[in-house]
């Protein structure tokens, strides 16, 4: 469980003050995946910094497991951090101690017996399925191999919050997918909490319960991902979006594009459909019922967590009158539609 | 050569050997802490203390900026204060020991600022205090900066010490000048420079090998 309530942090003072993060409320229940997504510099690493005290918050609080950080004095803070293991985009593996060793200084730190030490570090490696490389050292070992060593060195304390600061952001899709992989099996199958940073759709789509949208130090979302994915409520959440499902129109299209409809212009519409409207032949049905002709320029259907979400760019064709009915019945449908711009006729 | 000239090289070659060893070791011990407090005392690190690490700095540079050999006649007060006198080898050693300290000091600064930053951090993150992240993070991570900077050091320490012969230091320095140099004798000055040679690249080729035998990199 993490609550932070108020949380600012400024670097610097006066007119050089640089307001990192401005009231971020954000409460994540124990057991859950949160993700944090923002544009580099919005205040993600701040904000996950912020809760192991990495950095401390210049007001407000920060409460994990239901202890108050920011009260703590050092030794209390040091105890605390036993509790909340923390992974990072470079690793940040010890290169002169190898893999046991490198997953054994948690536990060397809290003053360990090294037979416990042994008996702790030993499934761990199993579970992170790194048995075998127990002797190496950190420079003979791939990306991905790298983070499940700090994966385990993360959990070696058995903490309850694991902090994955850009934990994939390093590797490449299939080794992210593996790591994505490891991390949700902890969490299911230890109860952990996890919060993480990123700036992939990608890592939120595909393990996060819940996502928070992070700009300008301000978080601007936070929804159920289905939701986020289907109906961001910002334009930066919409960007996200687009850029994650690379939908947009052709560019030969945007440049033929008006703002304004005209005497002779067909309507360009983004028509984004969840749940029933995915399964419902509303495009034929739209032919019938409005007489409008539908021209399908890009589609795409994506499955987010236990839901279908379909998007659609599509040019209508028919009079001004039968196209506007045409929009009507579609948002009576639960489908979302923006009107992109308009094209001439017979171009 | 005489057998006489042989022991006369012989007891320079120890007596270089031993002034390089004392100031060495000690210089080390002193100059390790020190280096340590440079870096971890330095603003937004582990045991950040501006002022300390100000006045530090300062300190470190005056050692630093004192040419050896006008330190070496500048305290010999304290020299005789602490070893009853102001020649031979044991006296050579306070010198070199001062002069080395700074000079340590700052190659060992070095050496822990090519540690990256991300490796205290995470340190932090598990609750390490600052003292386990210098003796457990830090110093482990520069051990190959850290002999690099020692060998450095030695071979300063060498060329130095020779230095010391000039005021009656003893070693291979004080040999070269009175037999090679005041006595118009090459074949001793050769001698002397030739072992010279010898001491620093032995020095040099133990330092990298216990670098490359730490490098894990």
């Amino acid at each position: 469980m993490i609550e932070l309530s108020n949380v600012s942090k400024t670097y610097g003072s006066g007119d050089n003050a640089v307001h990192a993060l401005q009231n971020v409320n954000l409460t994540i229940p124990k057991g859950t995946i949160h993700g944090v997504i923002g544009l580099s510099g919005a205040g993600k690493s701040t904000l996950i910094r912020c809760v192991n005290l990495l950095e401390r918050p210049t007001s407000g609080s920060v409460v994990v497991d239901g202890q108050e950080m920011t009260g703590l004095t050092r030794s209390e803070l040091n105890h605390a951090r036993h509790r909340i293991g923390m992974i990072f985009q470079h690793f940040n593996l010890l290169t002169t101690r190898n893999v046991f060793d490198n997953i054994a200084l948690p536990l060397e730190l809290m003053g360990e017996k090294r037979s416990d030490i042994q008996n702790r570090v030993l499934p761990l490696l199993d579970m992170v399925g790194l048995s075998d490389k127990a002797n190496q050292y950190p420079a003979q070992l791939s990306g991905g191999q790298k983070q499940r060593v700090a994966i385990a060195r993360a959990l070696a304390s058995k903490p309850n919050v694991l902090l994955c600061d850009e934990a994939t952001s390093a590797l490449d899709p299939q080794t992210t997918s593996s790591i994505l992989e490891l991390l949700r099996d902890i969490n299911h199958q230890l109860g952990i909490t996890i919060l993480l940073i990123t700036h992939e759709m990608e890592v939120v789509k595909s393990i996060c319960h819940r996502v928070s949208l992070i700009s300008d130090g301000k978080l601007v979302e936070d929804a159920e991902v289905g939701d986020f994915f289907t109906a961001p409520n910002t334009q930066l959440g919409r960007d996200f979006l687009n850029d994650f499902l690379q939908l947009s129109p052709p560019k030969e299209l945007l440049e033929r594009l008006e703002e304004l409809p005209g005497e002779h212009t067909h309507p360009v519409v983004r028509l984004t459909f969840s749940g029933d409207a995915v399964s419902t032949p509303l495009i034929s049905r739209l032919a019938r019922e409005c007489s409008v002709d539908v021209s399908i320029l890009q589609a795409k259907v994506e499955s987010i967590q236990d839901r279908t979400l379909g998007l659609m760019i599509a040019e209508l064709l028919g009079s001004h009158e039968q196209t506007q009915q045409a929009m009507s019945y579609l948002e009576a449908h639960q489908l979302q539609v923006e009107v992109l711009g308009h094209v001439q006729r017979n171009v | 050569m005489s057998s006489a000239m042989f022991d006369l090289i012989l007891q320079a070659t120890l007596e270089t050997l031993y002034m390089v060893a004392v100031s060495g070791v000690i210089a080390t011990l002193l100059g390790l802490p020190l280096g340590v407090m440079l870096y971890v005392t330095r603003p937004r690190q582990i045991m950040a203390m501006p002022v300390l690490n100000q006045a530090l700095g300062v300190i470190t540079n005056i050692g630093r900026s004192i040419p050896f050999i006008i330190l070496m006649v500048a305290i010999i007060p304290f020299t005789r204060m602490l070893v009853g006198t102001s020649i031979g080898i044991n006296a050579a050693s306070v010198p070199l020991t001062i002069a080395a300290i700074p000079f340590v000091a700052r190659l060992i600064e070095g050496a822990l600022n090519e540690i990256s930053p991300g490796l205290i951090e995470s340190a932090q993150s598990m609750g390490a205090t600052p003292w386990q992240i210098i003796t457990k993070v830090l110093i482990p991570e520069a051990r190959g900066g850290i002999i690099t900077g020692l060998t450095i050091t030695l071979v300063t320490l060498v060329s130095y010490s020779a230095m010391a012969g000039a005021v009656g230091g003893g070693g291979l320095g004080d040999l070269g000048i009175r037999y090679g140099y005041n006595r118009f004798n090459p074949e001793i000055m050769l001698i002397t420079v030739v072992i010279l040679v010898v001491l620093v690249q032995g020095f040099q080729s133990l330092g990298d090998y216990l670098v490359r035998k730490s490098d894990r990199k």
